[in-house]
């Protein structure tokens, strides 16, 4: 009966709040944002600020007036001791409210009725409303929560109302903010430009030749986008992984002892805002590139315009993405029990044979991952190709080019997303599908001693050789870059001036005091704000939803998994373009907002939330919380006392990822700036079309500043405490 | 008038009592296809002008058009200001804007007027620039070409793997550039031109003005663009040398549309009545914007190409910048033209 009690009270709870959202907050999405409160000066009576209650009370919307039933049905059956009447009821008015809500909210739009048949059914309506504001979200979470702790009542999942409504939640959000959009987008795809649905437009528009052509095979021109992406991130996941693991190796197997400077190195690109590689590479290789130039002068040749194209997109993308295999091989690298490598060389096998027979096998999965990775994120990349491209077409840009350039056709798009989609979600499933059948575990946790063997000498020396040389290249890459911020105009006039940070970033007094006069300072405060926002925000998501998925077991646990997975696979472009379909319509009117930015930066960085959740909670001993939840805390507050603390890396993990994606995502976000809203990334396109390099890279530059600094913040913030120690203390104490 | 505004607004206030409509601060949503820096003094300009306050958001046209399509049922912008006619002249077709005469309409030159009627009143022309090509001086030395002057020269064979220009699927200066081409030489040689012309372009690029861009920075050598972009490169100290091609040449008219169903409309009209007077129009050179602009009293660089020495076509707006011949041009450019081997 502990949990029939808690249940009433979360009933309680959630009426609440669903009455605060019906008869208390503004029931329209507000012009102005809410936290402007211009919607104070009218409130409640003004129709666009009105609650629903103060709404019908005037006689307008009167459709919103049967929300209230379902609201109250609850009061029936509160402190009812029959459990089953109990979650009827609960489930009957969570699901019929839901259904009411978002049913009006898409049957009657901007300009009344959505549909002609509903005109045709009820009459022309001579009315119309908005998107949902705070109000109709409250509710919306009201019945939802209805639904979820009448379903607990049935004694799903023992019964526990808050690892239902955590499921429900994260299935909703997901639903709403994922799943919506590229179905939207599908639909879209289906349409011809009168928006009718026609199949065979859509077949026309997929089997094109500017798709699929393989010209480049016979003849001298160019192959179809989709072919082009598909070689490119082959290419691109390979070579990373190449890299990726030489450095790997050079950091744990060489005894090299700077391997901390490489490491930081490494990280570098990960912070790097899109386009700067992309622009010192041509500053370096272009027809005036200094390296080019030179090439020239000393063999005597006609400098040429070689690195436009597959070459030129080829060193940005493994320049940028090299870093991303780093990280993931250097965890496999590491994780392979010294013991194993033992055990072999006290067989008397060689280091080689060693290596060849036992280390390398066991390194495989992680190769599989980081070549994965690389695929998935050059098929994504959308600045190295715009800069870099030449003639060589790529997916991502392509669908830019389909909305925004002269053709203008959002079904090409649609259809050129579907292909991109296609592509990554393959590649996400062959991984899934590959790794999940094989075990590849070394450590067991049973004593561990020993350390790593050196590589063998025929291993190390190329390693050592093609990491000095990118290590060069970098370096030279980020010199260019630093330089380039400083020098009046690249290329004609080097000249060092403060010019670029001056015109971006000048402060001034007035009389209101600080005045921020620089050009890049309205872009930077929103973009800073942004991520600040939507890092905990994915840190939170990720976190609950890894919770879900380690310690809890459902049906359709794989799905749920599945789904939560989903947004890393889907590109940028991709996300951009549905978003814009689905969201600038009631009910869900966000476009032009912040809202929306922060919410497509959530979704797409949750994977990475999720993973380094699971990552750390796997590590955790279940028995910890079992101790809680035998000395009568609740999952919630086992959750937050327990588990949360320990999971400090997990959660700085999530929020630096977060907060470096939001600052320097640009594919999504260039679809979704606005004119309040107007990130620094999109900023910096602007400028780099203008040829304004030199504010572009300052710009940049301060970036990259700005993220290492708030790297180390983050990790004041949350690292305090070390979690090794504790969670030794514990396992002993409950051993 | 931001103290009269204030006036008004308590005045209306107090006779229609608390329930009633509010005043909210007075806005405008702008969405900008012209330079950034020239955006920006249009939106600085009008605040200070009238204390309103101003939203802007900079886009190409090409993508600006596509905004407001997908807004159509919920604008959010109210005006939209700049960039090349034609997504303007479409917008209009489509019923995205809103036709206006504005009183400042005998202040204008006669092609900013005809164009306005060619589009049912629904567009306005704020200034015009003629297609043209330029050069980087250095490397056309460098390579020993000779200097070109006419559209004919670029299809020289010495040129190839020299001449840059935008694809005209995603560039409204290159769609310009093939329709000039094809009312200049008819379409039938104005297609054999394009596919002479194919054969020595190195790359097409995405954005109208990227050519003369990179050629500026060293990284091409001939750049088909419009010339008061060329123009520009060459003033900020680049080796460019613009040229007015020999046979005549179209040019665009850059334009401004009032958003359909817009939110706030008389803020859009107001802005549109002070963006065509000629002190602001004058203002263009501030940010080294050097088209001609549309009111005749309006001041033009001595650096600005000079329309009146320049050759040009009778631009047809009403054919070329309608959807139908629009896509059929374009079609058959990427079926004849942009499939050949180069």
């Amino acid at each position: 009966m502990l949990s029939a009690s808690r249940a009433s009270r979360a009933v309680w709870l959630w009426m609440i709040v669903g009455l605060v959202g019906y008869f208390i907050m503004p029931w329209y999405i507000l012009e102005d944002g809410f936290f402007s409160f211009e919607w104070l000066d009218g409130y409640p009576f003004d129709t666009d600020y009105a609650p629903a209650a103060f709404l019908i009370a005037q006689g307008e919307k009167l459709w919103l007036a049967p929300l209230v039933l379902p609201l109250l049905l609850p009061l029936v059956v509160i402190g009812n001791k029959d459990r089953q009447r109990f979650s009827t009821l609960l489930i009957i008015a969570g699901s019929a409210g839901l259904f009411y809500l978002f049913a009006q909210g898409f049957a009657i739009g901007i300009r009344g009725f959505n549909a002609e048949w509903l005109g045709v059914l009820f009459g022309e309506l001579g009315d119309r409303q908005f998107g949902f504001g705070y109000g109709a979200v409250l509710l919306c979470v009201a019945f939802l929560f209805y639904l979820t702790t009448g379903v607990a009542a049935r004694g799903y999942i023992n019964g526990d109302v808050f690892v239902v409504g955590a499921i429900g939640f994260i299935i909703s959000i997901v639903a709403i903010f994922i799943f919506f959009p590229i179905a939207q987008m599908l639909s879209s795809a289906l349409r011809d430009n009168d928006g009718v649905y026609s199949l065979a437009v859509f077949v026309a528009k997929f089997s094109e030749n500017k798709i699929w052509g393989l010209a480049c095979l016979s003849e001298n021109r160019g192959c179809g986008v989709a072919w082009n992406s598909l070689f490119l991130a082959v290419i691109v996941g390979a070579a990373t992984t190449v890299l990726g693991l030489v450095f790997a190796l050079v950091a744990t197997r060489s005894g090299f002892r700077y391997s901390n400077w490489l490491r930081a190195l490494t990280v570098l690109p990960i912070i790097t805002p899109p386009f700067v590689i992309g622009l010192a590479i041509i500053l370096l290789f272009g027809l005036s590139g200094t390296i080019t130039q030179w090439v020239a002068g000393v063999l005597d040749l006609q400098p040429s315009r070689w690195v436009y194209g597959l070459p030129g997109i080829l060193i940005a993308q493994m320049l940028s993405f090299t870093p991303i295999a780093f990280l993931v091989l250097i965890g496999v690298v590491e994780g392979v029990s010294p013991s194993m490598e033992e055990a072999s060389q006290t067989l008397r096998a060689s280091r080689w044979h060693t290596f060849k027979t036992v280390t390398f096998p066991l390194i495989r999965p992680g190769l599989a991952n980081a070549f994965l990775l690389g695929f998935i994120e050059s098929m994504a990349d959308f600045g190295n190709p715009l800069v870099l491209g030449g003639n060589y077409d790529v997916l991502s840009t392509e669908i830019f080019f389909a909305i925004v350039g002269a053709q203008n056709d959002q079904g090409r798009a649609a259809v050129l997303a579907i292909i991109l989609l296609l592509f990554t979600l393959t590649a996400f499933y062959a991984q899934r599908r590959w790794l999940g059948r094989k075990s590849y575990i070394t450590k067991t946790g049973k004593g561990d001693g020993g350390s790593h063997s050196l590589m063998p000498r025929r291993v190390m020396w190329p390693c050592y050789i093609i990491a000095s040389i990118w290590v060069i290249f970098t370096v030279t890459v980020y010199g260019m870059i630093i330089y380039g911020g400083f020098v009046e105009t690249w290329g004609l006039n080097h000249t060092l001036t403060f010019k670029h940070y001056i015109t971006a970033f000048a402060v001034g007094v007035n009389d209101f005091g600080l005045h921020f006069k620089g050009s890049a300072w309205d872009s930077f405060w929103t973009t800073l704000k942004i991520a600040a926002t939507a890092a905990p925000l994915t840190a939170i998501v990720g976190l609950i939803t890894a919770y879900l998925l380690v310690r809890q077991n459902f049906a359709g646990k794989q799905w749920f998994e599945f789904g939560t997975m989903l947004s890393f696979a889907i590109p940028g472009t991709v996300v951009g373009v549905s978003y814009i379909l689905a969201f600038n319509v009631p009910p869900l009117e966000l476009t032009g907002t912040g809202i929306i930015l922060i919410i497509s930066f959530v979704f797409r960085n949750m994977p990475v939330g999720v993973r380094a959740g699971i990552a750390s909670m796997s590590q955790l001993d279940k028995s910890l919380d079992e101790a809680s939840l035998t000395l009568g805390a609740s999952t919630w507050r086992t959750f937050r006392k327990v588990i949360l603390p320990l999971m400090r890396p997990a959660i700085l993990a999530a929020l630096v990822f977060s907060f470096v994606r939001a600052m320097t995502a640009i594919s999504a976000v260039i679809f979704l700036v606005s004119a309040e809203y107007n990130m620094a990334t999109s900023y910096i396109i602007g400028r780099v079309e203008n040829n304004d390099y030199g504010i572009a890279i300052a710009y940049s530059t301060t970036l990259i500043f700005v993220m290492l600094s708030a790297i180390l913040l983050f990790q004041l913030l949350v690292g305090k405490t070390q979690t090794t120690r504790p969670l030794t203390q514990s396992r002993t104490n409950v051993g | 008038m931001k103290l009269r505004c204030r006036i008004a607004g308590a005045v209306t206030l107090a006779l229609m009592g608390s329930a009633g409509h509010t005043i909210a601060a007075e806005k405008l949503t702008y969405y900008c296809s012209a330079q950034e820096d020239w955006c920006q003094l249009m939106a600085t300009g009008f605040e200070e002008a009238t204390g309103i306050k101003v939203n802007m958001t900079r886009k190409s046209s090409g993508e600006t058009l596509a905004q407001i399509k997908a807004e159509a049922s919920n604008p959010k912008g109210d005006v939209w200001w700049g960039g090349t006619g034609d997504p303007h002249m479409q917008a209009a077709e489509e019923g995205l804007t809103e036709a206006y005469e504005s009183p400042m309409r005998a202040e204008l030159h006669d092609w900013s007027i005809g164009q306005s009627e060619s589009a049912g009143n629904k567009t306005i022309g704020i200034y015009s620039g003629a297609l043209g090509y330029g050069y980087n001086e250095e490397i056309l030395k460098a390579n020993n070409l000779p200097e070109p002057a006419c559209w004919k020269d670029l299809l020289k064979p010495e040129y190839k793997g020299h001449v840059q220009m935008a694809n005209p699927n995603s560039s409204g200066t290159a769609y310009t550039t093939l329709a000039t081409i094809v009312q200049l030489f008819g379409e039938d040689e104005g297609f054999e031109f394009m596919k002479g012309l194919h054969k020595n372009i190195n790359q097409y690029t995405k954005s109208g003005s990227a050519p003369i861009k990179a050629a500026a920075r060293g990284e091409n050598t001939i750049g088909i663009v419009f010339m008061h972009d060329a123009v520009k490169q060459a003033v900020s100290g680049f080796p460019i040398k613009v040229v007015a091609p020999c046979e005549g040449t179209g040019y665009e008219i850059g334009s401004m549309s009032l958003i359909k169903d817009s939110r706030n409309p008389e803020n859009a009209q107001k802005f549109y009545d002070w963006a065509l007077q000629a002190d602001v129009q004058s203002r263009s050179l501030e940010v080294k914007a050097f088209q001609v602009m549309s009111n005749k009293t309006a001041e033009s660089s001595p650096q600005a190409p000079d329309l009146a020495s320049i050759k040009l076509i009778d631009y047809d707006f009403t054919k070329y910048g309608s959807s139908a011949e629009r896509k059929r041009l374009l079609k058959k450019w990427d079926d004849e033209v942009s499939t050949l081997p180069r």
